[in-house]
């Protein structure tokens, strides 16, 4: 590894000031941090620092996804070969999954990097390393069957729109990820919902009915699975969404290392239970009937609620207004999509909504700090 | 009477290699001393000396430009070598050749009333060492403070003793308790380790607070917020263990002298021990000897989360009651960002192989990443005890929202509580300097 080092250092002064190339420097700069930790040592401020930087968390997010993207690989090509009474093995329906999935992956990072490049190349910033969960979240949200073109487009107006006019990472105020979701089902619903674009192959075959279960209740029908299928994700939905199970596995990454925000994941559960029960105790349609425990397992609630209600940019900043933010989460989720089944990205629009109201949930709490500390003065300047 | 007990949750203890043995050596007398202008936040010195000068310890160097009674003396007899600018010739060090041995200037103290404390303290030099809470900067005589705060329970990594540095100056610790008492109507606290009993416990005139808990427990700000919150308009004085004991000598013999127990700390030291030294030693040389190695080390005075960088100059900061040499050399790590491989260092997040332990660790000065916006703000607030938003007051500082800040606390707290930030922070902010910053900007704007 000595000589990749060296052979990059000895490049280094082309892109340094003066240099050639030196206004592709945060390129280079991205590239060499990727392979090493840069040899800078502390300036200002304390000597020491831990060793925890942002590319070590957003990493462990990723590796915190990858169950729940290779279930969804696997899960896609499941889906096509079930509905057409086909069995091709294990290693069949994953490759035929992969088909699908790993060009959508693909394009997320080409197009998604390629404009975080630009635009670090243009302002002279480093490249941020957000858009490595990012690129791989919008893929796993996506149903399989997506244009790529369109997946490219959508990346590209949340790249943009949803993060760089903002100032980049760190600095946006709705999720990326959502953001071009989104932007995707509003501007070409026809790929983005129905019943033929979650199982590869349905729009062709008429053997194969690509409905998932939130619009099959949302249709007045009983959902055609158990609730064993939802919780190990053998059902239909976007690539990485189905699965429980593998969800919980991120999840438990996520919590252990305390990358993710156990406030806010139990406090949207606890939301989400509550707007069931209520709905449970309603019962006036399907969806209504549809029982609390189970409402937690299908569609995007499990997923959306680990892995993008707690990116810690858009959530609510203070630990009480985390639970604010999870809680109401889980109740609009819940909410949305029982009482507006034209909608049943319930969770999508849950956790929008709450990205924008969460710097006033903030605003709040810290309000009651500053209205203790200035009610302390009141009382101060009295005596 | 039984001792009041603050007791902390949040925060972390550092657990470093090179802690001070309980060993004290005399180092010897140092060719230099200076004394850094700099160390005094909000003195905008005006010279008494220049070179060529001959000074006794106790002689005046320089004073406040706004606050004229408020000076600095020199800590020794000698010569004034030089005096050396910086950037827009703001001065840095005024440098004294030291005699073989010291001349005092020999005072008389007075200690009858509060104006006779204050003004043996100005004549003497030794006012300058009172800090001053809100703004963490040099004490105004004009101001009668509220109460006295005395840290002597350092929870920051590698930080001395007092217990064991000062239990042969309790004669002196104590006659520097009681003429602090005198300056104000409140009353005079002193710190003390919660976990076991030290000689702070039952100082006379003095009220202990016990201390429990992770660093940052032992910082003066946690103490303060516990017994008496900061406002606008209080005046709050904090004076380090040392420099109560100088000022106890004072009192007690008439003289400055200015010799204390320096730990020599981190994990360089072939052997971290106390030395006893005088304020503003040179001691880069006399450190040479007593390291593993001469490459690549930073010196710091102080402890590794708030010290100042004295590898270039190498003279001991006025202040300060510990050196640290850390291992300073830019090393790249192979894909080093991979979560639980490579080296394990403690912090609040478990992406360590060793998350659990709290073992003792060798640290060097790796940044470990590069700066970034604020993203993870969470580990900022499990990292600070204090009643206040930590994310949102820095926000407000860099904005330089003077009333943001006050409304969000900015009275309540120093640098120092920042320095934790500074060290788990993923996003390798720079929290001391904004909040440095902020005070500043508070400082100009309110006064």
């Amino acid at each position: 590894m000595k000589a990749l080092h060296k052979f990059l250092k000895k490049y280094e002064h082309l892109f340094l000031e003066g240099g050639k190339y030196h206004k592709l420097h945060p390129a280079y700069q991205a590239f060499y941090t990727f392979l090493y930790t840069p040899e800078m040592v502390t300036e200002k401020g304390a000597h020491i620092r831990s060793s925890v930087d942002l590319k070590r968390i957003m990493i462990t997010v990723v590796i915190a996804l990858i169950p729940a993207t290779i279930f969804g690989i696997w899960n896609v090509g499941h889906q096509h070969f079930v509905q057409l009474g086909q069995d091709p093995g294990f290693w069949g329906k994953f490759l035929f999954g992969a088909r699908y999935v790993i060009p959508m992956i693909i394009v997320s990072y080409v197009v998604g990097l390629g404009i975080e490049f630009w635009f670090a190349i243009k302002r002279g910033h480093e490249v941020n390393e957000g858009y490595l969960v990012t690129g791989l979240l919008i893929p796993l949200i996506m149903p399989a069957t997506i244009p790529l073109w369109i997946l490219a487009v959508s990346v590209a107006f949340a790249v943009i729109f949803g993060k760089e006019v903002f100032g980049g990472t760190g600095m946006n105020i709705v999720n990326p990820a959502l953001t071009a979701r989104a932007f995707a089902f509003f501007s070409y619903p026809a790929t983005m919902s129905g019943n033929t674009v979650w199982v590869p192959g349905a729009a062709q075959s008429d053997a194969i009915s690509g409905e998932t279960i939130l619009g099959m209740l949302a249709q007045g029908k009983h959902a055609a699975w158990t609730w064993w299928d939802m919780f190990l994700g053998t059902i239909p939905g976007s690539v990485g969404e189905t699965s429980v199970l593998m969800i919980l596995i991120g999840l438990a990454i996520l919590l252990f290392t305390k990358v993710g925000s156990w406030r806010i994941v139990l406090s949207g559960l606890l939301g989400g239970i509550t707007m069931g029960l209520i709905f449970n105790a309603w019962g006036a349609n399907t969806l209504m009937q549809f029982p609390w425990w189970q409402h937690l397992m299908v569609g995007g609630f499990a997923f959306g609620l680990t892995f993008m209600a707690t990116d810690p940019v858009t959530a609510a900043q203070t630990n009480r207004g985390k639970w604010i933010y999870g809680f109401l989460i889980g109740l609009l989720a819940i909410m949305i999509r029982t009482l507006n089944p034209a909608y049943p990205e319930g969770v999508m629009l849950a956790i929008l909504l709450m990205n924008v109201v969460a710097p006033t949930i903030d605003y709040f709490v810290v309000e009651a700090n500053v209205k203790k500390r200035m009610k302390r003065v009141a009382t101060l300047e009295k005596q | 009477m039984k001792n009041k007990q603050i007791r902390i949750r949040k925060g972390l203890t550092i657990n470093l290699k090179g802690k001070p043995s309980a060993v004290v050596e005399n180092l010897g007398r140092s060719s230099h001393y200076a004394v850094k202008p700099t160390s005094f936040l909000g003195v905008n010195p005006r010279l008494y000396v220049q070179p060529g000068d001959k000074v006794k310890a106790g002689d005046k160097l320089f004073y406040s430009k706004y606050v004229p009674q408020v000076h600095v003396s020199s800590p020794v007899s000698g010569t004034v070598k030089e005096i050396v600018r910086g950037k827009r010739r703001v001065i840095l060090r005024v440098v004294i050749e030291a005699d073989a041995e010291d001349t005092y200037v020999e005072f008389t103290p007075k200690e009858a009333t509060r104006e006779d404390v204050l003004q043996t303290l100005l004549h003497s030099g030794l006012f300058a060492y009172i800090k001053q809470r809100p703004y963490d900067i040099t004490a105004n005589p004009a101001d009668k403070p509220k109460a006295i705060y005395i840290p002597a329970y350092d929870t920051s990594p590698l930080a001395p003793d007092y217990n064991f540095g000062l239990t042969n100056e309790r004669k002196a610790f104590e006659k520097g308790v009681e003429i602090l008492g005198k300056l104000t109507d409140g009353k005079v606290y002193v710190t003390a380790d919660g976990e076991s009993s030290t000689m702070f416990d039952d100082i006379p005139g003095a009220e202990t607070l016990k201390i429990y808990g992770p660093h940052p427990a032992g910082n003066v700000s946690v103490a303060i917020a516990h017994t008496l919150p900061i406002s606008q308009g209080d005046r709050i004085w904090v004076v380090n263990p040392w420099d109560v004991v100088i000022m106890g000598r004072l009192f007690l013999t008439g003289r400055y002298d200015a010799t204390k127990h320096v730990a020599f700390t981190g994990p360089l030291f072939k052997e971290p021990r106390y030395y006893k030294v005088k304020q503003g030693a040179y001691l880069k040389d006399a450190i040479g000897d007593l390291l593993k190695r001469k490459d690549h080390v930073r010196l710091v005075s102080g402890n590794p989360l708030t010290g100042t960088n004295i590898t270039e100059d190498g003279f001991l900061d006025v202040f300060d009651n510990s050196i640290t040499a850390l291992s300073d050399e830019p090393k790249a790590r192979f894909f080093g960002w991979l979560p639980f491989l490579g080296e394990s260092r403690k912090t609040v997040y478990r992406l360590n192989a060793d998350w659990w332990s709290n073992k003792e660790r060798e640290l060097d000065t790796a940044l470990y990443g590069e700066e970034r916006p604020f993203v993870m703000t969470e580990e900022i607030e499990e990292v600070m005890p204090l009643d206040i938003f930590p994310v949102q007051l820095l926000k407000a500082c860099l904005t330089g929202n003077v009333d943001r800040m006050e409304q969000l606390g900015i009275l309540e707290v120093a640098p120092e509580d920042f320095a934790l930030v500074d060290y788990i922070s993923s996003s390798k902010i720079n929290a001391q300097n904004i909040i440095r910053n902020g005070l500043d900007i508070m400082m100009v704007e309110i006064g």
